[in-house]
């Protein structure tokens, strides 16, 4: 079986490549996306005009309600749209479309309509990119019923989950997030898409499972050393998708290890943290040997200095102190 | 009525088939509000009354493949397009049977089968998606159009302009078709709408824009052949704005403080219906008593999908856990 190594962004495009080889109802628009606009502000969709022409790749003006609405209608005449929102802010401009259409076209035509679009979006703090181009807004979207919320952290879970994105029946927001994007792993060439709403256990263990996705998935496996250093044993969860999230496998988790941090790089207050904090609580109340903590960013816009991003984010050492004090 | 020379003129089929489509809306139209009045029916109700002229010349254009989006506001635009009443009822009615399995309403009417894609609450909503359809029909390499029903507030809302843009620039087969009725909700299109004419805004994107009688239907005829075929031969939008004016306020029970009794009366005085029987009776396409036979078979099509419509079941709590994805949530 060959591999390449590849990134994140190389994960992307190669899934890409791939779905519109082996489905022609697969198209693609966005802003800036095809080779006459240098395929894409990361480069995520270069190549893919040239080889599958200008009709199902299509750049579009700035204009997002109009990008989502086209992908919702062609989506309802049998199409598989991929979306490219360049940064997850701008989804606020298109929330109309993604909220009231998208997620509840299907409920409210009475299983009618299909919408099977998936919408690509960038964000993550890290490159003092500030206020309005970096927020992780997964939990607006795991509010609405009716899209998934896919959050990867590694080029094969890129490439994996968005082979399955684009054939699920059902609206799909794939986060592509900064702090993930450029660690390169091997991604079998023949690499099957991977299951939505399935977490993967990066690390089993027996004294506490950390619940985590995307970018903070990596700051969480830098926190891991020391803590076996310390000589506490802990299991990382990748949950993957965080709606629908994999209750099974977190809950499998916590009734073994009976303590839980969750940590994610959205803001903590309201955050996703919370419904799994208290599915958790709900669920394993008697099994569990600490209460269960939340680790996410500060309720603040993402700030621009670099000495605050830094403190904004989550960081490894955070993460160790937190197992640290529920071990004590 | 005034005769176009620049379009060809509709037959006399043509013109009884609008007619026909015109008093199925306004016959339906009128169950439904005496169905609320009398308590049987309870939905909020965006009756287009007056604005039957502008779907029915459409619709009798369109074929089965073509599609619409519409809003709120949009019934006559779905029973123009020769939606079945029976499934209309049962849903409007919150009924299993209900075209949405009563889970849409009134307010979000889709079918398919007639081209009725979406029904959207979210004022100018319609039109991006309109655009998704339209791009699908290019890829596909078919002829069909897709029209996008709006109001004349929507012409000030952000998806208005995003969408008339992007239809311009891939050259879409989609038509905006806004129904000018004076209003947006209860504000006076002056007081809130920088042009006189809606049909100027479409020089801005590179289509043509017409302001047409919408109450007049050869006058809607030739405008709609026009754009349709412009759409069909591949030439891209047009936008339309058809003057009218809604008979019941915005929400039936709306009392109309943001009008005068004058001026409501002066513009239910020119209400289309009869206006368009007599002159196609006194032109000789049709004759009162072939009019007053299509009136009692659509009439009795909807006091049948009202018996029936009513007489649906309920739907079961479990259709809370069905459609939010394509599978089944776990209780």
């Amino acid at each position: 079986m060959s591999a390449k190594k590849m990134n994140s962004l190389q994960a992307v495009n190669a899934a890409l490549h791939q779905a519109m080889a082996e489905d022609d109802k697969v198209i693609v628009l966005g802003e800036d996306i095809a080779d006459r606009e240098g395929g894409g502000v990361t480069g995520a969709t270069a190549g893919l005009s040239t080889k599958f022409g200008d009709d199902r790749v299509k750049s579009t003006p700035i204009s997002e309600q109009a990008i989502i609405g086209a992908a919702i209608g062609a989506a309802l005449a049998g199409y598989k749209p991929v979306a490219e929102i360049m940064l997850m802010n701008f989804t606020a401009v298109a929330m109309d479309m993604i909220f009231n259409h998208a997620a509840k076209l299907r409920f409210m035509s009475g299983g009618q309509s299909t919408v099977p679009i998936t919408i690509r979006t960038l964000t993550g703090a890290g490159w003092q990119t500030a206020g309005q181009h970096a927020d992780h807004l997964e939990g607006w979207f795991a509010h609405a019923a009716g899209i998934k919320v896919v959050a990867p952290s590694n080029p094969v879970d890129y490439k994996g989950l968005l082979l399955s994105c684009i054939q699920d029946p059902d609206p799909c927001i794939f986060i592509e997030s900064a702090g993930s994007l450029f660690i390169p792993a091997e991604v079998p060439d023949d690499l099957a898409p991977i299951p939505l709403g399935k977490a993967r256990v990066v690390q089993e263990g027996t004294d506490v499972t950390i619940i985590s996705w995307s970018s903070q998935v990596i700051r969480c496996q830098q926190a891991l050393a020391p803590l076996a250093e310390a000589g506490i044993s802990v299991e990382l969860i990748d949950l993957r998708t965080v709606s629908p999230w994999d209750k099974e496998a977190v809950l499998a988790s916590v009734a073994k290890t009976g303590r839980a941090v969750i940590a994610h790089e959205a803001v903590r207050h309201f955050g996703p943290g919370g419904e799994i904090a208290s599915t958790i609580s709900e669920e394993l109340f008697g099994q569990l040997k600490a209460p269960v903590r939340r680790l996410g960013a500060p309720y603040s816009p993402v700030p621009f200095a670099k000495v605050l991003e830094d403190a904004y984010i989550v960081s490894p050492d955070q993460v160790v102190e937190t197992v640290k004090a529920l071990m004590a | 009525m005034a005769e176009l020379s620049n379009a060809p003129a509709p037959t006399p089929d043509q013109l009884v088939d609008i007619y026909r489509r015109m008093i199925r809306i306004e016959r339906n139209d009128d169950a439904i509000r005496k169905t609320i009045r009398l308590g049987r029916l309870v939905m909020p109700y965006y009756s287009a009354r007056g604005q039957e002229v502008i779907p029915a010349t459409l619709s009798s254009l369109m074929t089965d493949d073509d599609k619409i989006c519409t809003i709120y506001r949009g019934i006559h635009d779905m029973v123009a397009k020769d939606m079945p009443l029976r499934p209309l009822w049962a849903e409007i009615a919150g009924r299993v049977d209900g075209t949405c399995k009563g889970k849409g309403g009134p307010m979000h009417l889709t079918h398919p089968e007639s081209g009725v894609m979406v029904t959207t609450g979210i004022v100018g909503s319609s039109m991006p998606i309109a655009n998704g359809l339209a791009w699908a029909a290019k890829l596909d390499g078919s002829k069909r159009v897709t029209i996008a029903y709006f109001g004349d507030g929507a012409s000030n809302i952000g998806a208005f302009h995003e969408s008339l843009n992007l239809a311009s620039v891939w050259k879409l087969p989609v038509i905006f078709v806004c129904q000018n009725n004076g209003f947006a909700e209860h504000t006076r299109y002056e007081n809130g709408t920088s042009v006189d004419f809606i049909a100027k805004r479409a020089i801005g994107y590179g289509m043509p824009g017409h302001t047409v009688d919408g109450n007049d239907p050869l006058a809607m005829f030739a405008a709609a052949h026009e754009a349709i075929t412009r759409a069909r031969e591949g030439e891209g939008p047009t936008l339309l704005e058809c003057k009218t004016f809604r008979f019941h306020g915005h929400v039936l029970g709306d009392d109309d403080k943001y009008m005068t009794k004058e001026e409501k009366a002066a513009a239910i005085a020119k209400d289309p219906l009869p206006a368009f029987k007599a002159w196609l009776v006194e032109q000789g396409h049709a004759t009162e008593e072939s009019l007053a036979a299509m009136q009692a078979t659509i009439e009795a099509e909807i006091e049948d999908a009202q018996e029936f419509g009513l007489a649906s079941p309920l739907p079961s709590v479990d259709e809370l856990r069905r459609d939010v994805f394509a599978q089944e949530i776990p209780a």
